[in-house]
């Protein structure tokens, strides 16, 4: 041996846990979703998720190679997950160009701009889509109608989403129960045979995902339980007083992106709150902002909005609502 | 379901490599040198002198205030000098350096493996027999026992915990010594009960130690009032607030000590000290220790001379290992690292761990994610990541108001953290300068 003993301070043993080892586990989580939106949407799919993986790579070793000139850190996995999660956001019929546009706002605006991973108030994929909803209005609202490898890419053929289809609906005076009628059934919905964003769309898929990522003790349960119980008991609500006029809480939690966002998006660490009694605010926050924005708002849909509302809360949470202390308030017997 | 703390926690892995061998008496070294302050508290001040001849088990420095221990030699032979030597943690103090000639004890100790189980003394003069024989406490932190013993008016003890929890990985000199030592510990804690004046003592047993859960449940059944827990293993779950938490539910409020819940906690090898030394008279100069290491030939668990340098320890485990990057004091979780071979064991050294060079250096520090990891795995219930950056950058009023002084230093946080960031040390940071201010505040 040298002669030199090393001294540092305890702990002398550090967990096997690493960003690396917990942004892979996210991808694996991803993976059942990535296989049903290949699945439905065929070639589409490949192509979006590897535009939009690759293109946030490459912003991000740019940026840090060229612009901040630090380390590169892209091998954290973390531009990964936001390359994929913006992905799954999207219509599998997005052209390339877009999608460069959309990683770029994700990456460079959303993520870089605040210092790179860690800092970012808002969650980069969700700034990113929304940007490239409001600029591309179009091409992001048609959505390719799941036909397997038929589907295509930019030929494929396109419908409306079941959400799309019940505001409308609803819009012109029809009433649920004949809407029903033109919507995929609970089944299929769950199976992900319907329009929508490539990956939102297989709620068995996500959910597989979703106990990975607590088997893995990636996540708490607080978040994704907490927006899909608030969702589901606001729209129980809306549904009981008026059931023509109000779809239900079963529709709600299948259709769009609820359990995309609850499960991948709202949980993102940087952006999510540290406590578990925030983190259940938060969540709350999250299902009632997106019922709202549904049942009441212009757009269809409200999952990304209403991550990105509640992101913009959590630095107020995380200084205010503490954890209760060991010893803090004693009750003893 | 077992029994355990509710909050926070990790379970690092254990690495008992040397739970099945049996405790070994290390031979008397050539020399000792023995530091005046081993225990929290005042140091003892020397009563001997250069050239004087000193026997096993004489007061070689004597306590000096309430909080404070009798230091006694450890073996016999002549006082050298008496100079600064480097302690563990490598800060030079006070020791007693002794050349040692033969092996020869006062008379007074009681010698014969005759286990006494009649308590002769009452319960004032048991503490007074802790104080003399120096007895502290066994686990590590070595906070002298008569103190504990003595219940301040105003305050009632109404139950006994002992501690044979064990959680830091690596260690096993308290389980090798409730194998073979159990029925003097339980007459130890039989005596600890009759000095605290409590009919009641629980002993916490982690449930990776299944022979000795079953080896103390049975000798207890001859024991009154004593009963044996068997917990959950979790770290750290032989800290003394989630060991009261664990067993009775609890909890003892921010900055009190055990007594404001009725309950004082002592560890087994401590009980086992105090059975040495109110039957057979025999004070506190020798203690288990766990010489392990992934890389050591004959890892095992030592009877050992208090003063004996750490290298004729490590010589008898097989020397040290060729990749050793690094020793430790104790367990990995919160020992400390010894920055030289020579220094001598003291009361409150457990185990002595050599780290493989590859695994004695700290990962790459990260950015924060914010998993909130640290937050779940901090069994004080407070936010590492925070204190961590409110100590970065000065803000020791915040970190104050954020309660860092709670923190216990168990390490789970740095532990667990996936960026590898160093919570703890800038937690100990703010926690050293948020106790300077509440100093000078008191001051003005």
């Amino acid at each position: 041996m040298s002669n030199l003993l090393n001294v540092s301070q305890s702990p002398h043993v550090h967990g096997k846990e690493s960003t690396q080892r917990l942004m892979l586990n996210v991808v694996i989580a991803l993976i059942p979703a990535f296989i049903t939106s290949v699945f439905y949407f065929g070639a589409g799919a490949v192509i979006v998720t590897a535009t939009s993986v690759v293109s946030c790579l490459l912003f991000e070793y740019l940026i840090q190679r060229f612009v901040l000139r630090k380390p590169i850190s892209i091998n954290d996995g973390s531009a990964l997950v936001t390359g994929i999660l913006l992905a799954f956001n999207l219509p599998s019929n997005i052209p390339v160009l877009i999608i460069v546009i959309g990683s770029f706002v994700s990456i460079a605006v959303a993520k870089m701009t605040f210092g790179g991973i860690g800092n970012n108030p808002f969650n980069p994929a969700l700034v990113g889509r929304v940007f490239m909803l409001i600029s591309f209005p179009v091409q992001m609202t048609s959505w390719p109608v799941p036909k397997g490898f038929g589907t295509g890419y930019l030929d494929a053929v396109t419908g409306a989403t079941p959400l799309a289809v019940i505001k409308e609906g609803l819009k012109n005076g029809e009433p649920i129960s004949d809407l029903i009628a033109r919507i995929p059934t609970p089944s299929q919905m769950f199976l992900g045979d319907m329009g929508g964003s490539m990956g939102e769309v297989a709620a068995i898929a996500l959910l597989i995902g979703f106990a990975w990522l607590l088997i893995r003790k990636v996540i708490t349960w607080h978040i994704p339980v907490s927006v899909i119980g608030s969702l589901a008991l606001f729209t129980a609500i809306l549904w009981l007083v008026n059931p023509e006029k109000n779809a239900s809480p079963m529709f709600h939690i299948l259709a769009g992106g609820v359990l995309l966002g609850a499960i991948f998006m709202a949980t993102d660490y940087v952006t999510s709150p540290m406590v578990p009694k925030a983190m259940l605010i938060y969540g709350c926050g999250i299902g009632i902002i997106t019922v709202i924005i549904r049942v009441y708002g212009a757009y269809p849909e409200g999952v990304s909005f209403a991550i990105l509302i509640m992101n913009a809360f959590v630095p107020l949470m995380n200084s205010y609502i503490k954890p209760k202390r060991f010893g803090e308030e004693v009750k003893n017997g | 379901m077992l029994k355990t703390f509710p909050i926070g926690g990790v379970h690092p892995p254990e690495n008992k490599l040397t739970a099945d061998i049996p405790i070994e008496y290390l031979p008397v070294p050539e020399n000792v040198i023995i530091p005046v302050s081993q225990h929290i508290g005042s140091p003892a001040n020397p009563v001997v002198a250069k050239g004087d001849t000193v026997k096993v088990g004489q007061v070689i420095a004597s306590g000096k205030g309430f909080v404070s221990a009798n230091i006694h030699s450890s073996v016999s032979g002549k006082v050298s000098k008496i100079d600064l030597a480097p302690d563990s943690s490598g800060y030079r103090q006070t020791a007693v350096f002794i050349d040692v000639e033969g092996d020869d004890w006062l008379d007074t100790i009681d010698r014969s493996p005759d286990i006494v189980r009649d308590i002769k003394l009452s319960p004032e003069e048991i503490v007074k027999r802790c104080l003399e024989s120096g007895i502290v406490g066994m686990g590590g932190a070595a906070f002298p026992s008569h103190v504990k013993l003595t219940v301040p008016s105003g305050k009632k003890c109404d139950v006994l915990i002992i501690n044979g929890v064990e959680c830091e990985p690596y260690l096993t000199s308290d389980n090798r010594l409730m194998l073979e030592r159990g029925e003097q510990i339980l007459a130890g804690v039989t005596i600890l009960m009759k000095a605290l004046k409590v009919d009641k003592a629980m002993i916490g047993i982690e449930k990776n130690k299944p022979d000795a859960i079953a080896g103390m449940t049975r000798l207890a059944e001859s024991f009154s009032g004593i009963t044996v827990h068997p917990l959950k293993v979790k770290y750290p779950q032989g800290a003394e607030k989630q060991l009261i938490k664990a067993l009775i539910n609890r909890e003892v409020p921010s900055g009190r000590l055990p007594l404001d819940v009725g309950a004082v906690v002592h560890n087994v090898g401590t009980a086992h000290a105090v059975y040495e030394a109110v039957q057979k008279n025999k004070p506190l100069f020798e203690r288990v220790v766990t010489v392990t290491g992934k890389g050591l030939t004959k890892p095992g668990n030592f009877m050992v001379r208090i003063g004996t340098p750490l290298v004729k320890l490590i010589e008898t485990a097989g020397g040290i290992p060729g990749n050793t990057g690094k020793i430790i004091n104790g367990g990995p979780m919160m020992g400390k690292a010894v920055t030289n071979t020579d220094v001598p064991v003291v009361k409150g050294m457990s185990g002595v761990i050599l780290v493989p060079g590859e695994e004695s250096v700290r990962e790459r520090i990260r950015p924060c994610i914010r998993c909130a990891k640290c937050v779940s795995a901090c069994p004080m219930n407070l936010e590492p990541y925070l204190l961590m950056s409110l100590a970065e950058r000065n803000l020791f009023e915040r970190a104050e108001a954020e309660r860092v002084t709670d923190c216990m230093e168990c390490g789970s946080c740095s532990f667990t953290c996936p960026a590898g960031r160093p919570l703890l040390d800038y937690i100990r940071l703010g926690k050293s300068n948020v106790i300077k201010m509440a100093r000078q505040r008191n001051l003005k």
